[in-house]
């Protein structure tokens, strides 16, 4: 596959990632960022993400699984538009993180790691996401949250559904 | 937007531009900055690692070692370009002051990375923010392409003869790319699992060139201790423990928040005058020092100033500065299993006894939690947690069998309290536990 005729990202992000690999001393700097960009425009690390991104790179595809494996914002299956992610480390704990999570799980009626049957929301449990003294904190995609309360979580769940339908007219 | 807080005994140094508009080159130029930048283009790279090793500035991602020391590890001449990396990799529990300085004042992190690319003779610094702060790093971004457009990066920085550039990255969510060696290798586009040491990044580093990686609220104070001198920045502290630090203060308090604070300040004080005390007047049950990985404090303990001699003879850590103010209606096995799960979830596995240590510490505090326990957990969690300890490539071992300790030792008696099926007396999430 040629790269530059063949490409599943947008023109946009495909220049982008034209510039990113000559950006370092080393063209394999740009992996860990192209798949996290790739996967923001795409949902997820499909198998035609991770081939044009080893194409691009000029690395195996086995290379690119091998890193892409080791970090946990980067994902093999698709989520929700709006991906849910709730910490209930230490410090958010201590705050009330597990009554957020109930809460969204009532809202959503889903599970961990559940998507909505709309597609809108998806839910999960994360590590510290370094909001610690603005406890409990979430973010939904990369929106931040904070000092946050049972209550909420409605106002937040409509402000994104809002968002869609805003998205959705403009199509 | 996360929330800002203030007190008198604060001495705001870093701080001071926060809610400034400092994030606009225009703003941080008339506040003062890259003023520190330019008097070290004259000065030259002997008086600027001499004034650092002056200011006793301390290393604040967590091991403190003395900063000015470490650039000065680094050889005059090399065959290797060399290398500023800058950690803002920020994912200690407890830990988000990083996040405050991204977000109110990129620019004294870029004049930083400046200043010590010109203390070691390097012409390429990185920048590199955990994937969580995409909001942060195109921040940071526009902060960069601002210096650019004003010649403060480039071939020629600020019409001198000096070339120096800088590169943002993303993380992709890992704690364990904080550690400097996991931080190089994700840099490189590989997993992020340490190197060992011997070479030290000094000497070898990224790309096989001698680097320079410092914390991002070290690389942000830089140009301060510049500013301020170092006599006077030093001066603030205490003996060996130079200036301020950003102490975050979370849990159970009245007032959360980010807080900077002289070197050495009274953790007691701290939490009960800072923070506004116990939140709810509820009884104080345990401290965690300095973020998750460092040995828990109980009340008895906690009257000591907060630098990182005084806390390493406490027995804890002064760490990232996080300070976890924990009640006594917390139950500590839960509070322990929450901890452990975490470095669990972050194990990279190259090394056994930490892939092995916390997933079975995780397991036994999960079934002891649950009210299945027996009396000889509690010292096989000991044991298992013990035999972690400076057995690993990188301190995510020690980093997770410390603050175990701490609970096992302080706590026995909650411990056992949980026995002979006995149900949790403080959990209201069993069930979550068992995840």
């Amino acid at each position: 596959m040629n790269a530059e005729t063949m490409t599943v990202f947008s023109p946009k992000l495909a220049a982008r990632f034209d510039a990113l690999v000559l950006k370092y001393p080393l063209r394999r700097s740009a992996l860990v960022p192209m798949l996290l960009y790739a996967q923001d425009e795409i949902g997820y690390l499909s198998d035609t993400v991770i081939a044009e991104v080893a194409e691009r790179i000029g690395i195996t595809e086995l290379d690119v699984r091998n890193v892409a494996t080791y970090y946990s914002m980067l994902r093999f299956k698709p989520v929700g538009k709006f991906n849910v992610q709730v910490c209930t480390n230490i410090s958010c704990m201590l705050s009330g993180a597990y009554e957020i999570y109930e809460r969204f799980q009532e809202e959503l009626g889903i599970g961990p790691k559940g998507i909505t049957a709309d597609g809108l929301f998806s839910l999960e449990e994360v590590e510290c996401i370094g909001a610690c003294c603005w406890a409990p904190a979430i973010q939904v995609n990369y929106d931040f949250h904070d000092e946050l309360k049972p209550d909420l979580v409605p106002g937040i769940l409509s402000g994104y559904r809002g968002r869609a339908e805003k998205r959705g007219t403009h199509a | 937007m996360p929330r800002l807080v203030s007190h008198p005994d604060e001495v705001k140094i870093v701080t001071r531009r926060f809610g400034q508009g400092a994030a606009k080159i225009g703003n941080y130029i008339k506040l003062g900055g890259y003023r520190a930048a330019k008097k070290c283009l004259v000065q030259g790279p002997d008086w600027i690692i001499d004034e650092l090793k002056a200011s006793n500035l301390r290393g604040r991602g967590g091991a403190g070692f003395p900063t000015g020391l470490k650039w000065s590890f680094v050889p005059k001449q090399s065959a290797k370009p060399k290398y500023v990396l800058v950690n803002g990799d920020e994912s200690e529990p407890g830990t988000c002051k990083d996040h405050l300085i991204f977000l109110h004042d990129p620019h004294s992190v870029i004049e930083g990375t400046i200043i010590a690319g010109l203390a070691i003779g390097a012409k390429l610094g990185f920048i590199y923010l955990r994937g969580e702060y995409r909001y942060l790093l195109e921040i940071m971004e526009k902060a960069v392409a601002d210096a650019y457009a004003k010649g403060f990066l480039g071939k020629n920085i600020f019409g001198s003869e000096t070339e120096f550039q800088i590169i943002t990255q993303t993380g992709a969510g890992a704690y364990e790319v904080g550690e400097e060696s996991a931080l190089m290798e994700s840099l490189e586009g590989k997993r992020g699992v340490p190197r060992i040491k011997p070479p030290f990044p000094a000497v070898v580093g990224l790309y096989g060139g001698p680097t320079v990686i410092n914390n991002a609220e070290t690389i942000a104070t830089v140009p301060h201790v510049i500013a301020m001198s170092a006599a006077n920045y030093a001066a603030v502290g205490t003996a060996r423990n130079g200036g301020t630090r950003l102490f975050g203060i979370s849990g159970h308090v009245e007032r959360p928040g980010v807080y900077e604070l002289p070197m050495g300040y009274n953790l007691k004080k701290m939490i009960y005058e800072v923070a506004g005390g116990v939140k709810g007047g509820r009884g104080l049950k345990a401290v965690i020092p300095g973020g998750s990985s460092t040995p828990v404090l109980l009340p008895e303990e906690i009257d000591i100033g907060m630098d990182f001699d005084q806390v390493g003879k406490a027995g804890s850590m002064l760490g990232s500065g996080g300070v976890v103010v924990i009640d006594d209606q917390t139950c500590i096995v839960e509070f322990a299993l929450r901890t452990i799960s975490f470095y669990q979830h972050e194990s990279c596995g190259w090394c056994i006894p930490c892939r092995e240590g916390t997933d079975w510490i995780k397991k036994s505090l999960t079934r002891f939690h649950a009210g299945f326990g027996e009396a000889k957990d509690i010292d096989n969690i000991q044991y298992l947690a013990e035999n972690m300890l400076g057995r690993t490539f990188c301190p995510l071992g020690d980093a997770a069998a410390m603050p175990i300790l701490g609970f096992v030792k302080k706590f026995r008696k909650e411990f056992e309290e949980h026995l002979n099926g006995k149900l949790c007396p403080f959990a209201k999430h069993v069930e979550v536990a068992v995840v």
